[in-house]
């Protein structure tokens, strides 16, 4: 049987006393595609921070493909498949778009310790964020420096950065939040293109996407999970509509 | 991953390089005409490359990493020691010289740099700071090996190549002091247009999201700061291969502080602004001690205020945005 691509088990967390995390579980199949949604916080971020490795939990494990990376530098996550984004746009503003595209592919193709040949004269580096750019439609943004750049825009070359890692499991914070109507069909449309054997935990207050993307929802409330279901059953629990959806507009 | 031919070309045009240009010419137009026209102040020009070269390691490691330190000097030091010690005890050659001071800069980066490179902003300059101050208490206790306040003097430096003898003119050194210049200016602009060099300004732009890219930051660090700690060791070497003298001085917090004002006044991140801010600063000093010795501080302390209210992207950003208005007059 092959372990799940993320499997977080028993996970604990406080800053002082405020208790971020109680006891959070979740395993997410190869493939899946599960959304994390609660009030704001709830503690989302915080769980997506604990799984990247930003921060550590006071207690219990979390396993990428049955490897145990609790304890692991958030480098090491990288390199064993684990991808995300950031909530508040995280780039790089004072490089292009393309050298920021570049330096998630440098990263993959272990090229950021390269010390001879040029940035421009290596294909791999030049046509990767070509098809990259290409399939978001920045190409024509290509040379501007990602400062300049509208907010929806920056959403899109983040997910242009994770995209250029290759990853196995993809944690996306709120990717839709601040992004003009227009661009958001743009997301829309790739998010719902990535590869199937990608496994995606996405945060997102936009109901509309979260029910289109997600397979399974989980509630989070004040740190622990209220439920956990199909899209159907949570849109049709009560207790959801009472904390979450009932009493707080959309987007 | 095909791309089309105009697409990569789009994208080719997008990622910023440090092209080679008829730029690149005119510091070394410069020194020939200075050459030419300031014979007597040949001595002085050879210490405007000197620290040239030193602003340029700080610009690697300040411009381009983000490294905020003060205590570069300790490089600068640890390359006049290995230098005068090798010319003491090993040989008088002076190529062989620089490589061996090199070498000891680049390790001393190595050793320091894991000490210091996982934090940054003032608890960074405060360690970096730290380690110079050792660096300088070490070699007034070890006597024996440093000369203590007398240091090291005494030694012969046999001529350049076996043929050009270091003459009391200056003209050998000034030589010298160019075509080393020329080598780590060049060496630090392959640097700056390499997958490395784009690694290291990720690195000063977002450090966090470098390592939620899965790059081991403080590491890449660690390299950039050795490298430049070589270059640095070259600029102290280069010193003491030329004065034929080593003290205490060299290790000075004052050292570190003035090549931060040089790279500052010249413009950081840029490679030319070494050029400029070395000039500037080592003229204007040595004129103003010529008219008035104590108090020569006073005019570049002026100098300095005008820069950062006027020139807050130093002497490069001056010249960029008059660049850039004519062109836009042309057009």
């Amino acid at each position: 049987m092959t372990p799940p691509a993320l499997e977080i088990a028993g996970i604990d967390k406080s800053f002082g006393a405020l208790h971020v995390a109680r006891n959070i579980s979740l395993a997410l199949p190869v493939g899946a595609r599960h959304a994390l949604i609660g009030p704001n916080g709830a503690g989302k971020t915080t769980l997506v921070n604990l799984i990247s490795g930003l921060l550590r939990p006071a207690a219990g494990s979390i396993l990428l493909t049955g490897i145990d990376i609790t304890h692991a530098s958030p480098e090491r996550r990288v390199a064993l498949g684990l991808a995300r984004t950031f909530q508040i746009s995280s780039l790089f503003p004072g490089l292009t778009v393309a050298e920021n595209v570049a330096l998630a592919l440098e990263s993959r193709l272990g090229l950021d310790r390269r010390l001879w040949g040029s940035v421009r004269g290596r294909p791999e580096l030049v046509d990767g964020a070509a098809s990259l750019l290409e399939t978001l439609g920045l190409l024509a943004l290509a040379g501007r420096p990602v400062s300049d750049l509208p907010y929806g825009q920056r959403r899109l070359v983040e997910i242009a950065l994770v995209l250029a890692l290759e990853p196995r499991i993809l944690l996306l914070d709120e990717p839709a939040a601040g992004v003009a109507s227009v661009d958001r069909g743009v997301l829309l449309d790739l998010l719902l293109r990535l590869p199937e054997a990608l496994t995606v935990l996405v945060i997102e207050h936009d109901m509309s996407l979260v029910f289109r993307l997600a397979q399974r929802i989980t509630v989070l409330v004040e740190g622990a999970v209220l439920t956990e279901g199909s899209v159907a059953e949570v849109r049709a629990d009560p207790r959801v509509r009472d904390v979450y959806l009932g009493s707080r507009p959309h987007g | 991953m095909a791309a089309s031919p105009e697409t990569s070309r789009t994208v080719t045009d997008a990622f910023s390089r440090h092209a080679l240009s008829w730029l690149d010419a005119l510091p070394w137009l410069f020194v020939v005409l200075a050459y030419v026209a300031a014979n007597q102040y040949l001595p002085l020009g050879t210490q405007v490359m000197i620290m040239a070269i030193f602003a340029l390691a700080l610009d690697l490691a300040l411009g381009y990493g983000g490294i905020a330190t003060l205590g570069h000097a300790a490089f600068f030091g640890v390359g006049a020691y290995s230098a005068g010690l090798y010319a003491l005890y090993v040989s008088s050659e002076p190529v062989s010289g620089l490589v061996v001071a090199a070498i000891a800069g680049g390790l001393a980066g190595l050793a320091a740099g894991p000490l210091v490179l996982h934090t940054r902003g003032l608890t960074l300059v405060m360690l970096t700071l730290a380690i110079a101050t050792m660096l300088h208490e070490l070699a007034n206790t070890f006597k024996s090996v440093t000369g203590g306040a007398d240091g090291l003097f005494g030694y012969k430096i046999a001529p350049l190549f076996g043929l050009f003898r270091f003459d009391l003119a200056g003209r050998t050194a000034y030589w010298y002091g160019a075509g080393v210049m020329a080598v780590v200016f060049f060496l630090s602009k392959a640097l700056v247009n390499s997958p490395f060099g784009l690694a290291v300004r990720g690195i000063r732009e977002n450090p966090v999201r470098m390592r939620m890219l899965g790059v081991p930051v403080t590491r890449r660090l660690v390299l950039l700061y050795a490298i430049s700690g070589a270059f640095a060791a070259v600029a102290g070497a280069l010193s003491a291969q030329v004065t034929r003298l080593v003290g205490l001085d060299s290790l000075e917090f004052v050292v570190s502080g003035n090549v931060l004002v040089m790279l500052i006044l010249g413009g950081t991140g840029s490679l030319y602004g070494a050029f400029l801010g070395a000039t500037l600063f080592v003229v204007l000093a040595d004129r103003a001690a010529a008219v008035s010795p104590f108090h020569w501080l006073f005019a570049v302390g002026a100098v300095l205020i005008l820069a950062v209210r006027y020139a807050p992207n130093g002497l490069v950003g001056v010249i960029a945005d008059v660049a850039a208005r004519w062109r836009r007059g042309r057009a």
